[in-house]
Protein backbone atom coordinates (compact mmCIF):
# COMPACT_ATOMS: atom_id res chain seq x y z
CA UNK A 1 0.00 0.00 0.00
CA UNK A 2 2.64 2.50 0.65
CA UNK A 3 3.24 5.60 -2.03
CA UNK A 4 6.61 5.61 -2.42
CA UNK A 5 6.94 2.51 -4.69
CA UNK A 6 5.22 3.70 -7.20
CA UNK A 7 8.73 5.26 -9.01
CA UNK A 8 10.23 1.85 -8.92
CA UNK A 9 7.06 0.28 -10.38
CA UNK A 10 7.59 2.61 -13.23
CA UNK A 11 11.18 1.67 -13.21
CA UNK A 12 10.70 -1.94 -13.32
CA UNK A 13 7.58 -1.54 -15.82
CA UNK A 14 10.31 -0.32 -18.29
CA UNK A 15 12.49 -2.57 -17.83
CA UNK A 16 9.95 -5.70 -18.32
CA UNK A 17 9.10 -3.64 -21.44
CA UNK A 18 12.36 -3.26 -23.01
CA UNK A 19 13.09 -7.11 -22.36
CA UNK A 20 9.77 -8.31 -23.87
CA UNK A 21 10.78 -5.89 -26.91
CA UNK A 22 14.55 -7.55 -26.96
CA UNK A 23 12.86 -10.67 -26.79
CA UNK A 24 10.30 -9.83 -30.16
CA UNK A 25 14.03 -9.06 -32.22
CA UNK A 26 15.76 -11.56 -30.63
CA UNK A 27 13.56 -15.10 -30.53
CA UNK A 28 13.08 -17.28 -33.83
CA UNK A 29 9.77 -19.42 -32.98
CA UNK A 30 6.78 -17.52 -33.65
CA UNK A 31 5.03 -18.45 -30.52
CA UNK A 32 7.76 -17.00 -28.27
CA UNK A 33 7.92 -13.62 -29.92
CA UNK A 34 4.18 -13.66 -29.24
CA UNK A 35 4.93 -14.88 -25.32
CA UNK A 36 6.98 -11.36 -25.55
CA UNK A 37 3.98 -9.33 -26.83
CA UNK A 38 2.57 -10.67 -23.73
CA UNK A 39 5.41 -9.64 -21.46
CA UNK A 40 5.15 -6.05 -23.13
CA UNK A 41 1.58 -5.67 -22.38
CA UNK A 42 1.92 -6.67 -18.78
CA UNK A 43 4.67 -3.98 -18.32
CA UNK A 44 2.19 -1.45 -19.71
CA UNK A 45 -0.12 -2.99 -17.08
CA UNK A 46 2.23 -2.48 -14.61
CA UNK A 47 2.87 1.59 -15.50
CA UNK A 48 -1.09 2.20 -15.63
CA UNK A 49 -1.34 0.69 -11.99
CA UNK A 50 1.53 2.70 -10.77
CA UNK A 51 -0.20 6.24 -11.98
CA UNK A 52 -3.17 4.99 -10.98
CA UNK A 53 -1.32 4.28 -7.46
CA UNK A 54 0.33 7.70 -7.75
CA UNK A 55 -3.33 10.18 -9.22
CA UNK A 56 -5.34 8.18 -6.49
CA UNK A 57 -7.73 7.75 -9.61
CA UNK A 58 -9.19 4.44 -10.79
CA UNK A 59 -9.03 4.91 -14.68
CA UNK A 60 -6.17 3.12 -14.68
CA UNK A 61 -7.62 0.01 -12.76
CA UNK A 62 -10.46 0.15 -15.41
CA UNK A 63 -7.99 0.47 -18.37
CA UNK A 64 -6.23 -2.67 -17.27
CA UNK A 65 -9.09 -4.34 -17.25
CA UNK A 66 -9.88 -4.01 -20.86
CA UNK A 67 -6.09 -4.52 -21.32
CA UNK A 68 -7.08 -8.05 -19.76
CA UNK A 69 -9.64 -8.50 -22.02
CA UNK A 70 -8.38 -7.87 -25.35
CA UNK A 71 -5.31 -9.30 -24.34
CA UNK A 72 -7.22 -12.37 -23.81
CA UNK A 73 -9.08 -11.71 -27.45
CA UNK A 74 -5.55 -11.63 -29.10
CA UNK A 75 -4.66 -14.40 -27.68
CA UNK A 76 -7.41 -16.76 -28.81
CA UNK A 77 -7.09 -15.36 -32.30
CA UNK A 78 -3.56 -14.88 -32.77
CA UNK A 79 -2.97 -18.39 -31.56
CA UNK A 80 -5.46 -19.68 -34.10
CA UNK A 81 -3.33 -17.91 -36.75
CA UNK A 82 -0.64 -19.82 -35.99
CA UNK A 83 -1.88 -23.14 -35.82
CA UNK A 84 -3.63 -21.81 -39.54
CA UNK A 85 0.34 -20.73 -40.22
CA UNK A 86 1.74 -24.16 -39.41
CA UNK A 87 -0.30 -26.05 -41.14
CA UNK A 88 -0.10 -24.08 -44.61
CA UNK A 89 4.29 -24.15 -43.82
CA UNK A 90 5.21 -27.14 -41.38
CA UNK A 91 7.58 -24.10 -39.36
CA UNK A 92 7.30 -21.85 -36.64
CA UNK A 93 10.22 -20.09 -37.61
CA UNK A 94 9.44 -16.32 -37.87
CA UNK A 95 11.51 -15.88 -41.55
CA UNK A 96 9.58 -19.00 -43.19
CA UNK A 97 6.12 -16.32 -43.35
CA UNK A 98 7.30 -13.60 -45.91
CA UNK A 99 3.90 -13.62 -47.94
CA UNK A 100 3.61 -10.02 -47.64
CA UNK A 101 6.93 -9.05 -48.05
CA UNK A 102 7.85 -6.97 -51.67
CA UNK B 1 8.08 -5.13 5.01
CA UNK B 2 6.17 -4.20 1.65
CA UNK B 3 9.54 -2.10 0.21
CA UNK B 4 11.16 -5.82 0.60
CA UNK B 5 8.30 -7.77 -0.43
CA UNK B 6 8.34 -6.03 -3.66
CA UNK B 7 12.19 -5.53 -4.64
CA UNK B 8 11.76 -9.55 -3.84
CA UNK B 9 9.27 -9.87 -6.85
CA UNK B 10 10.91 -7.38 -8.66
CA UNK B 11 13.49 -9.17 -9.59
CA UNK B 12 11.42 -12.33 -9.41
CA UNK B 13 9.60 -10.82 -12.38
CA UNK B 14 12.63 -9.29 -14.14
CA UNK B 15 14.65 -12.94 -13.63
CA UNK B 16 12.12 -14.91 -15.30
CA UNK B 17 11.66 -12.25 -18.20
CA UNK B 18 14.99 -12.76 -18.95
CA UNK B 19 14.05 -16.37 -18.99
CA UNK B 20 11.49 -16.11 -21.23
CA UNK B 21 14.19 -13.84 -23.61
CA UNK B 22 17.04 -16.40 -23.28
CA UNK B 23 15.30 -19.78 -23.57
CA UNK B 24 15.30 -21.40 -26.99
CA UNK B 25 12.77 -24.01 -25.61
CA UNK B 26 9.28 -22.76 -25.83
CA UNK B 27 7.85 -24.31 -23.43
CA UNK B 28 10.70 -22.74 -20.90
CA UNK B 29 9.61 -19.84 -22.28
CA UNK B 30 5.70 -20.51 -21.19
CA UNK B 31 6.72 -21.74 -17.94
CA UNK B 32 9.42 -18.38 -16.92
CA UNK B 33 5.93 -16.38 -18.45
CA UNK B 34 4.01 -17.61 -15.87
CA UNK B 35 6.43 -16.78 -12.92
CA UNK B 36 6.38 -13.55 -14.51
CA UNK B 37 2.58 -12.74 -14.35
CA UNK B 38 2.27 -14.03 -10.66
CA UNK B 39 5.50 -11.94 -9.44
CA UNK B 40 3.51 -9.28 -11.39
CA UNK B 41 0.63 -10.10 -9.95
CA UNK B 42 1.43 -10.04 -6.38
CA UNK B 43 3.54 -6.35 -7.14
CA UNK B 44 -0.19 -5.23 -8.13
CA UNK B 45 -1.27 -6.56 -4.89
CA UNK B 46 1.43 -4.28 -3.04
CA UNK B 47 0.37 -1.18 -5.04
CA UNK B 48 -3.12 -1.35 -3.68
CA UNK B 49 -4.90 -2.91 -6.58
CA UNK B 50 -6.31 -6.26 -5.31
CA UNK B 51 -9.30 -6.83 -7.54
CA UNK B 52 -6.27 -6.00 -10.52
CA UNK B 53 -4.21 -9.00 -8.78
CA UNK B 54 -6.79 -11.58 -8.76
CA UNK B 55 -7.38 -10.82 -12.43
CA UNK B 56 -4.10 -11.23 -13.34
CA UNK B 57 -4.04 -14.69 -12.05
CA UNK B 58 -6.78 -15.85 -13.15
CA UNK B 59 -6.77 -14.23 -16.48
CA UNK B 60 -3.19 -14.37 -17.86
CA UNK B 61 -1.41 -16.93 -15.45
CA UNK B 62 -4.69 -19.14 -15.88
CA UNK B 63 -6.45 -18.90 -19.12
CA UNK B 64 -4.14 -17.34 -21.18
CA UNK B 65 -0.66 -19.19 -20.16
CA UNK B 66 -3.34 -22.27 -20.15
CA UNK B 67 -4.07 -21.92 -24.03
CA UNK B 68 -0.13 -20.49 -24.90
CA UNK B 69 0.50 -24.32 -23.45
CA UNK B 70 -1.90 -26.33 -25.03
CA UNK B 71 -1.45 -24.98 -28.33
CA UNK B 72 2.70 -25.68 -27.95
CA UNK B 73 1.78 -29.30 -26.87
CA UNK B 74 -0.53 -29.26 -29.71
CA UNK B 75 1.99 -28.24 -32.44
CA UNK B 76 4.73 -30.35 -31.07
CA UNK B 77 7.41 -27.91 -30.71
CA UNK B 78 11.06 -28.43 -29.97
CA UNK B 79 13.86 -25.74 -29.28
CA UNK B 80 14.71 -23.12 -32.32
CA UNK B 81 17.29 -24.71 -34.67
CA UNK B 82 18.50 -21.87 -36.07
CA UNK B 83 20.42 -19.08 -33.97
CA UNK B 84 19.91 -15.04 -35.14
CA UNK B 85 22.73 -13.57 -36.70
CA UNK B 86 25.20 -11.97 -34.98
CA UNK B 87 23.88 -7.99 -36.86
CA UNK B 88 20.70 -8.99 -35.37
CA UNK B 89 21.65 -9.68 -31.54
CA UNK B 90 23.13 -6.02 -31.84
CA UNK B 91 20.58 -4.20 -33.35
CA UNK B 92 17.89 -5.92 -31.17
CA UNK B 93 20.31 -4.78 -27.92
CA UNK B 94 20.95 -1.54 -29.01
CA UNK B 95 17.09 -0.85 -30.17
CA UNK B 96 16.02 -2.20 -26.58
CA UNK B 97 18.50 0.12 -24.40
CA UNK B 98 17.29 2.84 -26.70
CA UNK B 99 13.86 2.02 -25.68
CA UNK B 100 14.64 2.27 -22.72
CA UNK B 101 16.25 5.48 -22.08
CA UNK B 102 13.28 6.57 -24.15
CA UNK B 103 10.86 5.26 -21.56
CA UNK B 104 12.81 6.39 -18.25
CA UNK B 105 13.34 9.71 -19.18
CA UNK B 106 9.22 9.89 -19.65
CA UNK B 107 8.02 7.94 -17.35
CA UNK B 108 10.45 8.76 -14.06
CA UNK B 109 10.44 12.06 -14.94
CA UNK B 110 6.10 12.08 -15.21
CA UNK B 111 5.46 10.78 -12.32
CA UNK B 112 3.08 12.83 -9.88
CA UNK B 113 3.66 12.78 -6.41
CA UNK B 114 1.76 10.23 -5.09
CA UNK B 115 -1.53 10.83 -3.28
CA UNK B 116 -1.81 9.14 0.23
CA UNK B 117 -4.92 7.57 0.55
CA UNK B 118 -6.03 5.25 -1.94
CA UNK B 119 -8.85 2.87 -2.27
CA UNK B 120 -9.36 0.57 -5.33
CA UNK B 121 -10.99 -2.19 -3.71
CA UNK B 122 -13.18 -4.15 -6.12
CA UNK B 123 -16.16 -2.23 -5.32
CA UNK B 124 -14.70 0.98 -6.03
CA UNK B 125 -13.16 -0.42 -9.46
CA UNK B 126 -17.00 -1.30 -10.10
CA UNK B 127 -18.43 1.60 -9.69
CA UNK B 128 -15.99 3.65 -12.15
CA UNK B 129 -16.53 0.43 -14.15
CA UNK B 130 -20.21 0.40 -14.64
CA UNK B 131 -21.00 4.15 -15.07
CA UNK B 132 -20.99 6.48 -17.19
CA UNK B 133 -17.79 6.76 -19.66
CA UNK B 134 -16.54 2.74 -19.04
CA UNK B 135 -19.86 1.61 -19.54
CA UNK B 136 -20.32 1.36 -23.26
CA UNK B 137 -16.41 0.48 -23.43
CA UNK B 138 -17.56 -2.45 -20.77
CA UNK B 139 -20.85 -3.70 -23.52
CA UNK B 140 -18.62 -2.87 -26.58
CA UNK B 141 -16.12 -5.45 -25.15
CA UNK B 142 -18.65 -8.02 -25.30
CA UNK B 143 -19.06 -7.87 -28.93
CA UNK B 144 -15.10 -7.75 -29.28
CA UNK B 145 -15.08 -10.98 -27.41
CA UNK B 146 -17.98 -12.56 -29.44
CA UNK B 147 -15.89 -11.30 -32.89
CA UNK B 148 -12.29 -12.67 -31.27
CA UNK B 149 -14.56 -16.27 -30.70
CA UNK B 150 -15.78 -16.95 -33.66
CA UNK B 151 -12.39 -15.48 -35.90
CA UNK B 152 -10.42 -18.42 -33.96
CA UNK B 153 -12.71 -21.02 -34.67
CA UNK B 154 -13.09 -20.02 -38.37
CA UNK B 155 -9.22 -19.80 -38.54
CA UNK B 156 -8.21 -23.12 -36.62
CA UNK B 157 -11.04 -24.71 -38.92
CA UNK B 158 -9.27 -27.54 -40.56
CA UNK B 159 -10.64 -27.17 -44.24
CA UNK B 160 -10.98 -23.38 -44.81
Amino acid sequence: MSPDLVQPALVLSLALFAIGALGVFLRRNIITVFMCVELMLNAVNLAFIAFSRARGTLDGQVLVFFVLTVAAAEAAVGLAIIIALQRGRDTLDVDAFDLLKW
Amino acid sequence: MTAILFYVFAALAVGSALVVVGQRNPIYSAFGLIVTLCALSAIFGLLGSPFIAVLQVVVYAGAIMVLFLFVLMLLGVGAEDRKSGRTLKTVAAVLAAALALEMGAVLVGAAPAPVASFDASTRAVAHVLFSAPYLYVFEATSILILAALVGSIVLARRDP
